[in-house]
């Protein structure tokens, strides 16, 4: 079986979450006796095809008109190519441009999509696949039936695969005027932070509403983050309150980790929230309420004020 | 214009899963249900988008509520009515439904009701796929923008605010057009009391997915459920040292 990769650059190189979807992918392969190629899409990614190609043998289509992924347009492309390969297996990350494109594109694959997987298994000669639902309350094994299946790998679930040898990068050949256009792109507005992703830092500071302004937050939960070069994450009540940026949000609609340290500060810990963070290795919370739901799923707990603990912590570390 | 909404029936998230005895699927014997609450939000979007329409321009604005699911899916069908919605759809199935299959049936109901734009969940909390907004845009070979935060109308076209990994992405399309919905797009109303008893008056035509000729086979089956626990036993430290030591002694700092 050829299983297809379909990798996200991310400036000269492949971005952190479709590494670990090339680990699923290679997880797939070793199960089923499959063969891995890599497939990029997007303007002006020579160099991230040539990181590709250290993963697996690489194929590109690049052009000015797929500088941003519009979903008709990509899921289009993305169509095509497996059918040019002729992949049965299709594999990408769950990130937002994963879950829009790439969900458009098994649409035109016949439908069969498996999102969020965290494993794969060979039973009686067939894979079948393992992902969350329910906030991440119940672990279920699926079955995909069809000659294409698509799957998004959970970024948490898997390590992020690690380069060999650099093999080949070919360009495909498709043609790209035909390819639909009706979603324009217009702008789009990238924070502009030094620290690492949520998904992708080795700790995550996170806050909550205990926090009264974006300023407290950042000065507070940014500082502690920066001190220990960590990443920042949120509640979904402190991004709605506007204390904290959207991106930040960790949760079941927002974004899952599983990073060596979570570090929940001023959280409650709603259901929402722990199917975002529970599978971290270590957790710990700062907390003033000791009956706080996120306790129950912590290995440490402080019962203190951010207030006061954070300035502490940032000294002292 | 007219607003396809599809409102599926879920458990409520806030109450614990229990599984069938053959663990194979959710039992929701006595578990209070309600409408996916992204689904409720593109309700609400439509419901504001009609509001905003007819104070300025007069014209008018239908909205049509889409259930998928056994007759019990007619109570949150009641309460997408008594939320505003002006009729409703129910494909009555006993069947399970995966997202391929769903976005089939919202497809047939699309070709019967020729609406101008359809706002839709991007996920439902139960089985979490985000697939099927995807998959019906697809098949009517429509634009989509998938986790509005904003919506707004500019001549023919409208205008989303998208929310991705990176950031907020702004995109243009022309109707039709498939819209699914983020946590920030708006807070979803109460249906009052009157409302529900007025919505109990209101249109809900019933199809079958054989009316609609809709094959109910699904792509992807669940072979197994198990249901987790994540709780671990929490160590409560004194003061700020006594955490830092601890940390360290974890190797995570």
């Amino acid at each position: 079986m050829k299983i297809l990769i379909i990798a996200e650059a991310q400036g000269a190189e492949v971005r952190h979450a479709s590494r670990s979807a090339i680990t699923l992918a290679k997880n797939a392969a070793a199960a089923a006796n499959g063969d891995i190629e890599i497939a990029m899409i997007g303007d002006d990614i020579a160099a991230a095809a040539t990181a590709a190609s250290a993963y697996a043998p690489t194929f590109t289509l690049s052009d000015a008109s797929l500088a941003h992924p519009t979903a008709d347009r990509y899921g289009a492309a993305i169509a095509q190519i497996v059918k040019q390969r002729g992949a049965g297996l299709v594999i990408a990350a769950s990130t937002s441009q994963g879950k829009d494109c790439v969900a458009r594109a098994a649409a035109q694959l016949g439908g069969t999509m498996v999102t969020d997987a965290t494993a794969c298994e060979n039973r009686d000669g067939k894979l079948v696949w393992q992902r969350t639902m329910h906030a991440g309350g119940v672990a279920a094994w699926v079955a995909a039936h069809g000659d294409t299946v698509v799957v998004t790998a959970l970024q948490s679930a898997c390590e992020p695969a690690e380069p060999t040898e650099k093999t080949s990068v070919t360009a495909l050949d498709i043609d790209v005027a035909s390819l639909p256009s009706a979603i324009q792109f217009e702008s789009v507005s990238t924070k502009q932070s030094n620290r690492p992703d949520v998904t992708e830092a080795a700790v995550v500071i996170s806050g909550g509403r205990a926090f009264k302004t974006a300023d407290d937050y950042e000065r507070l939960i940014g500082g502690l983050a920066d001190k220990v070069g960590g990443g920042t994450g949120s509640s979904r009540a402190a991004v709605d309150a506007g204390i904290a940026p959207n991106e930040n949000q960790v949760g079941q609609t927002g974004k899952i980790i599983a990073p060596d340290l979570y570090l929940g500060i001023g959280i409650s810990g709603a259901v929402q929230h722990l199917a975002g963070m529970k599978n971290s290795k270590i957790i710990a919370a700062i907390n003033t309420d000791d009956e706080a739901p996120l306790l129950d799923y912590a290995d440490f707990a402080l019962i203190a004020d951010a207030y006061e603990a954070i300035p502490e912590l940032i000294a002292k570390l | 214009m007219k607003i396809l909404v599809p409102t599926k029936r879920v458990p409520d998230p806030d109450q614990p899963i229990h599984l069938n005895a053959d663990k194979t699927a959710a039992d929701l014997t006595g578990i209070p249900c309600v409408i996916n609450p992204f689904d409720a939000i593109a309700l609400e979007e439509a419901l504001r988008i009609r509001e905003e329409e007819r104070s300025s321009a007069g014209s008018d604005i239908e909205i049509v509520a889409v259930g998928i699911g056994p007759q019990a899916c007619e109570k949150e069908i009641r309460i997408a009515l008594a939320m505003g919605a002006d009729r409703a759809v129910h494909v009555v199935s006993d069947e399970y439904i995966d997202s391929w299959i769903a976005s089939n049936l919202l497809k047939a109901v699309v070709d019967k009701e020729q609406p101008d734009l359809i706002i839709m969940g991007k996920q439902a909390i139960d089985a979490d796929n985000n697939q099927a907004g995807q998959f019906l845009a697809h098949h009517l070979n429509w634009p989509q923008a998938t986790f509005a935060s904003e919506i707004s109308f500019e001549g023919d076209r409208v205008k989303v605010a998208r929310e991705t990994d990176t950031g907020i992405e702004n995109v243009s399309m022309e109707l039709p057009a498939v819209i699914t919905t983020d946590l920030r797009l708006n807070e979803p109303r109460y249906a009052s009391l009157p409302a529900m008893m007025k919505a109990k008056r209101k249109q809900v035509d019933a199809y079958t997915p054989a009316d609609l000729s809709v094959a109910v086979d699904p792509k992807v089956e669940i072979i197994s459920m198990e249901t987790l626990s994540a709780k671990r036993n929490c160590v409560r430290v004194n003061n700020v040292d006594e955490l830092i030591v601890k940390l360290k002694e974890a190797s995570v700092l």
